[in-house]
């Protein structure tokens, strides 16, 4: 069970992985696709790895609603407990 | 009364594709050219897609045109006879007509009456389908040389304003032949299909609705039907995008690998993997999903010639082998999956 600075930790560095944004650019706040620039296919293959990293599920019609990163770690927090 | 006894086919050990032909149709379309229709860029497009050119056929060349191309030099390629095709297969979703085949047409154009024909419908899986049906047919006895093409016009079912897929789509075909072979040339077909997903792939609605919108449009008055946009009546093609990009990566690379072990070959093995070529994002994450080492050749002629769903496989395995000819002989991985959803997968000898 990861903590929710350890979830954002780990998605920074999968973000980083993907786009080679700087993990410290990766903000509970900021949005995927309006602050990170992130398109949609990209994002996938975010959300595919954080299903990996974070042993959980997060079905492609949840996807969409992930719009910040904030979202994102609160998805990964409630799914993993 | 005796009982005869009764005779089956006689089955074969080996198969290999003894000749490959394509057709690549000769109206260019530019990034350029798509940012009329939508709010785009070439850097975006090629960015997002790979895509930099798509081929597209002219209003008088057909399905069977393109498919007639290809066989022939498919069948040149190989030194085989049309007179001695034990069946043709077309792979295709866009020949215009529910009924007759575009098959057997084409059986008919090339000399190869009466051989068995039929048309699949299998979308970007097809060539890989009709592949796995004449690996088993030369196999099983059942045709001793069988002509397999992938072919479509996706042209003439795309909206050029829409923005989900037209945008990738060209025209082609590819053929090869397959017969039978004194050692091992076909793999082990891996394929399936996933309807609970189909409408991640899809066109916009059904030809009775064409018949339905007509109508109405024409109860309103000739004027109502001639200013009915052409996008509304016609059918066009769909997709959800990240949907069928994490499909087609992350299961379709599962798919790859059973490939792989069902023919008893590692990744370093091979000299070639020719995947679908559906976006080259989709094609670089299976490379790094499958771990194929830097000596496989990957090919990538959707950058030229766009997404052509069932004919891309044949298409980019014909750039592939012009580009190096050294690489026959060797193993490829080919897999194709799309529209269905549908998926199949083989190892191969290169011809």
């Amino acid at each position: 069970m990861a903590s929710n600075e350890e979830i954002l930790a780990g998605l920074a560095e999968i973000v980083n992985e993907e786009t080679g944004l700087a993990p410290e650019s990766v903000e509970l706040d900021k949005s995927f696709t309006d602050d990170l620039d992130i398109d949609s296919i990209s994002m996938m293959t975010i959300v595919v790895n954080a299903e990996e990293k974070f042993g959980v599920r997060i079905p492609d019609e949840e996807v969409k609603n992930l719009k910040t990163v904030g979202d994102a770690v609160d998805f990964i927090a409630s799914a993993q407990s | 009364m005796t009982t005869p006894t009764l005779k089956q086919s006689t089955l074969r050990e080996h198969t290999r594709i003894h000749g490959l032909g394509v057709f690549r149709p000769d109206v260019i379309v530019t990034n350029e050219d798509i940012c009329q229709w939508i709010d785009s860029s070439d850097e975006w497009i090629r960015q997002r897609t790979g895509i930099v050119t798509r081929h597209r056929a002219g209003k008088d060349t057909s399905v069977i045109d393109m498919a007639e191309s290809a066989a022939r030099a498919a069948l040149a390629d190989a030194g085989i006879e049309a007179s001695q095709l034990g069946a043709v297969l077309v792979s295709t979703v866009t020949h215009p007509y529910a009924t007759p085949s575009a098959a057997a047409q084409l059986a008919d154009r090339l000399g190869a009456t009466p051989a068995p024909a039929y048309d699949i419908s299998a979308a970007c899986a097809g060539y890989c389908y009709g592949i796995a049906q004449a690996d088993a047919l030369v196999h099983a006895g059942t045709a001793e040389y069988v002509l397999v093409v992938g072919v479509e016009k996706l042209s003439d079912f795309i909206d050029n304003n829409e923005r989900t897929i037209s945008f990738l789509l060209g025209d082609g075909a590819g053929a090869v032949v397959i017969g039978p072979s004194e050692s091992s040339g076909i793999g082990p077909s891996v394929w399936g299909s996933d309807g609970s997903k189909h409408e991640a792939i899809r066109m916009t609605h059904s030809l009775l609705d064409v018949r339905e919108l007509s109508l109405a449009a024409l109860s309103e008055g000739p004027n109502a039907l001639a200013a009915a946009a052409e996008s509304a009546i016609w059918p066009t093609m769909r997709q959800d995008g990240p949907t069928v990009f994490r499909w087609a990566v992350w299961e379709m690379a599962k798919v790859a690998q059973q490939a792989l072990d069902a023919a008893g070959v590692r990744a370093e093995d091979l000299v070639a993997f020719v995947p679908h070529q559906a976006n080259i994002r989709i094609i670089d994450e299976m490379v790094k999903q499958l771990g194929l080492p830097e000596h496989v050749a990957v090919a990538r002629d959707i950058v030229d010639a766009g997404n052509t769903s069932a004919a891309s496989i044949p298409l980019a395995m014909h750039r592939l082998l012009s580009e190096k000819p050294d690489l026959s002989g060797g193993l490829a991985l080919q897999i194709g999956f799309g529209a269905g959803l549908v998926f199949g997968a083989q190892v191969v000898v290169l011809p």
